[in-house]
């Protein structure tokens, strides 16, 4: 049996009418990107108040992590630290989150914590803006909001701690696989989800050091995604040295990515033919340390970036700092701390891991 | 095939009569009644646990959030019911709400005005839904198939669309409405649910009160007798695809605005949880049978007990358990009430011995 023609004129005539008045009222003056007022001028949310260093730390604060998915390795170890700190100073902390790492999937968390009239949120975004909403209603009944990790959008949040600078991880990667590919070669990178701000960020500063002359023969190939998946990162990282099979370099900026790379690697004919660098934890990476499949790779300390998190927390909602430019706090046994351009506290330099010192770190 | 035992055939293989698909239909939703009313009181004895036991519940906005949280599930699952009720399936909605979603965000960069946008996506999601209904209807593919197919080909045309950039600042007034701090003054229903609820009224009354809803019922229990009995069967089932291409396209617009963020990967996995909502309201896989309360149930009955769980900290993976089992239970006890019947009623024909059947 068929359609028949007249009812299948009728849905074309009417897509046709609807298409006319999509195009009429774009002759009417509509609402433009241009009209709209640009929120991303503003600054940190840094509150009114006046900050206070030398206000006690209060006792008994409560807080919570929310990372970008709960299975996330990595973000387990930050998260587990910054419990752990929390402690130190008679607070409480706990961790809740998504089982996936989609931009909608934190709000709702987001709501509960707000809810539970938590003292502060700490929070790595999956999407910079997906998450703004809810933590503005947050701020607004005085909760503190810190980002780590991964930046919300900066009117989103009090405080972001920043692992290191992402100029100097950026450009770091590239240095290092540039040395170990000696300037020549074709090179990818494996990230994790499309979205994640502070992989974009990385790879823009890759992409700027990569302008400096002396990598003049190594070209970026390929920017592929494996959405912080195993399974996924490691058919994609199969995937990139099947397109390209001269291959010289790959860097990952993911601790999931870095790992399902390094175990396909591992047993594949590109084994030492290919080098691969990024970010990963010294636990995941040791075997492949150890078997020469991977020479080095970098990271922070997580366990102290979720240490600072809390601190750093705990001194918004004692009113040691607002959040402000040039506000000061003491995180506990790792010393004093200023707050940085739109509410940046910056951890420190990454850690270059290789088979001289990896059996000296355990995270 | 889980069929129900009043519309299996007497004899496998006999072209055995079967009943009129009309009084199946009823006779199967006396069955489906029951377990719609336990998703109702489900629902309710949930609500009420919430009141009792959890402080956040009621507070600050929590309702209107967890409400509005559902809202664009909600909209889809409308057409969906109708599709399943008419026995067939459609998988590409998540896919089409993230299409559109990635459509409205490269558009409002490329400076469209926003009010042109809407009709624009609109329109991309009616051809959308023809094109699974054309697919469906005209070439005579079975509609899992070709909705995984499109699920897969929407998702890649919204990456192709807007590939990986997160587009935000779209227009305050219109972010405003779908916020969950915008209510209807004094209640805690945000206007995209208010829209829902007055769908959801719209869309019972269609299903159960005209002959376009029956002749639905009518596919879905039998289609070869209700084309036989003069019903337009591919149209309707093209109707009905192409409506929830639009509704998705719609829940699309509702879920940028509301996040305020257009990107590709919006709205992956919302089929899996339009099509698990409405199964849990009594909504028959196999079609022909389930009513609108059920699903409409089922659908706030998913969100409630998200909210409620997550606001007393149960991990994510219980929750999921806690889903799963439901919907297997949904699942499950109609057709456990089906057989019990059917024993008790060949019961009472046995007891009525010999002289059985003299009708009096």
């Amino acid at each position: 049996m068929t359609i028949r023609t007249a009812s299948r004129g009728r849905a074309a005539a009417t897509a046709a009418a609807v298409c006319a008045l999509a195009v009429s009222l774009a002759a009417c003056s509509g609402t433009t990107k241009n009209d709209s007022k640009d929120d991303s001028a503003g600054g940190p949310a840094a509150s009114s108040a006046k900050a206070d260093p030398n206000a006690p730390l209060k006792k008994n604060l409560t807080m919570a992590f929310l990372p970008k998915q709960i299975n996330n390795p990595y973000e387990k170890i930050v998260d587990d630290a910054g419990i752990a700190a929390a402690k130190s100073f008679q607070g409480t902390a706990k961790e809740v989150g998504p089982s996936d790492a989609s931009a909608s999937s934190q709000v709702s968390y987001i709501n509960t914590l707000i809810q539970q009239r938590q003292n502060a949120i700490l929070i790595a975004a999956n999407d910079p803006n997906a998450v703004c909403g809810p933590l503005k209603q947050a701020m607004k009944q005085g909760i503190k909001v810190v980002s780590y990790d991964s930046d919300t959008a900066k009117d989103c949040r009090q405080v972001f701690i920043n692992q290191a600078s992402s100029e100097s991880i950026g450009r770091s990667l590239i240095q290092h696989i540039g040395e170990q590919v000696g300037y020549k070669g074709k090179i990818a990178i494996l990230s994790a989800t499309q979205n994640a701000t502070n992989q974009n960020t990385w790879i823009e500063y890759m992409k700027e050091e990569l302008k400096d002359p002396k990598y003049k023969n190594m070209q970026l190939v390929k920017v592929a995604y494996g959405d912080d998946d195993d399974q996924k990162s490691f058919q994609q990282t199969q995937g990139l040295l099947q397109a390209y099979p001269d291959l010289k370099g790959i860097i990952s900026p993911t601790t999931v990515g870095i790992a399902a790379a390094a175990r396909y690697l591992d047993d594949s004919s590109y084994k030492d033919k290919v080098v691969l660098n990024g970010l990963g934890t010294p636990d995941q990476m040791r075997k492949y340390v150890k078997d020469g499949t991977v020479a080095q790779f970098s990271l922070w300390n997580p366990n102290n970036l979720g240490y600072l998190g809390s601190y750093a927390a705990a001194a918004l909602a004692s009113g040691q700092i607002t959040g402000a430019q040039g506000d000061t706090f003491t995180a506990g046994k790792l010393g004093k701390f200023t707050v940085g351009k739109d509410g940046e506290v910056i951890l420190g330099a990454p850690t270059v891991f290789d088979k001289a010192n990896i059996d000296q770190f355990h995270f | 095939m889980a069929m129900a035992p009043d519309t299996r055939s007497p004899a496998p293989g006999a072209g055995a009569k079967a009943e009129p698909p009309l009084t199946a239909g009823l006779r199967m939703r006396s069955v489906a009644l029951r377990w719609d009313t336990a998703v109702v009181i489900l629902l309710i004895a949930v609500f009420l646990v919430g009141l009792g036991t959890t402080d956040g519940f009621t507070g600050s906005g929590n309702l209107a959030f967890a409400f509005n949280d559902i809202s664009e599930v909600a909209l889809i699952a409308l057409p969906m019911t109708l599709l399943v009720v008419a026995g067939e399936i459609d998988l590409s909605v998540g896919s089409m709400l993230g299409f559109s979603s990635a459509l409205a965000g490269s558009l409002w960069n490329a400076g469209w005005a926003f009010e042109t946008i809407v009709p624009v996506v609109l329109v991309i999601g009616v051809l959308g839904g023809l094109l699974n209904g054309w697919l469906v209807t005209r070439v005579g593919l079975p509609s899992l198939a070709v909705t995984i197919g499109t699920l897969a080909l929407y998702r890649g045309l919204a990456s192709v669309v807007l590939g990986s950039d997160a587009v935000t600042d779209f227009p305050e007034r219109y972010a405003n409405w779908t916020a969950n701090t915008t209510t209807v003054p004094g209640t805690f229903l945000t206007y995209p649910i208010v829209l829902f609820i007055v769908l959801a009224i719209v869309t019972a009354f269609v299903l159960h009160s005209t002959s376009f809803g029956r002749s639905l019922f009518a596919i879905g229990s039998q289609e070869d007798a209700a084309f036989f009995a003069g019903i337009r069967v591919k149209r309707y089932k093209l109707l009905l695809f192409v409506l929830t291409g639009l509704f998705s396209a719609f829940a699309g617009i509702i879920f940028t605005l509301r996040y305020g963020s257009a990107r590709a990967d919006n709205g992956t996995g919302y089929e899996l949880l339009a099509i698990s909502a409405i199964l849990l309201g009594g909504i028959d896989f196999d079609g022909g049978k389930g009513t609108l309360v059920g699903a409409v149930a089922g659908i706030l009955l998913v969100g409630v007990l998200r909210n409620l769980l997550t606001l007393n900290d149960v991990p994510n993976e219980v929750q999921t358990v806690v889903t799963g089992l439901l919907l297997v239970a949904s699942v499950l006890t109609p057709r456990v009430i089906g057989v019990i019947t059917e024993r008790r009623q060949r019961r009472a024909a046995m007891a009525a011995g010999p002289a059985g059947g003299a009708v009096t």
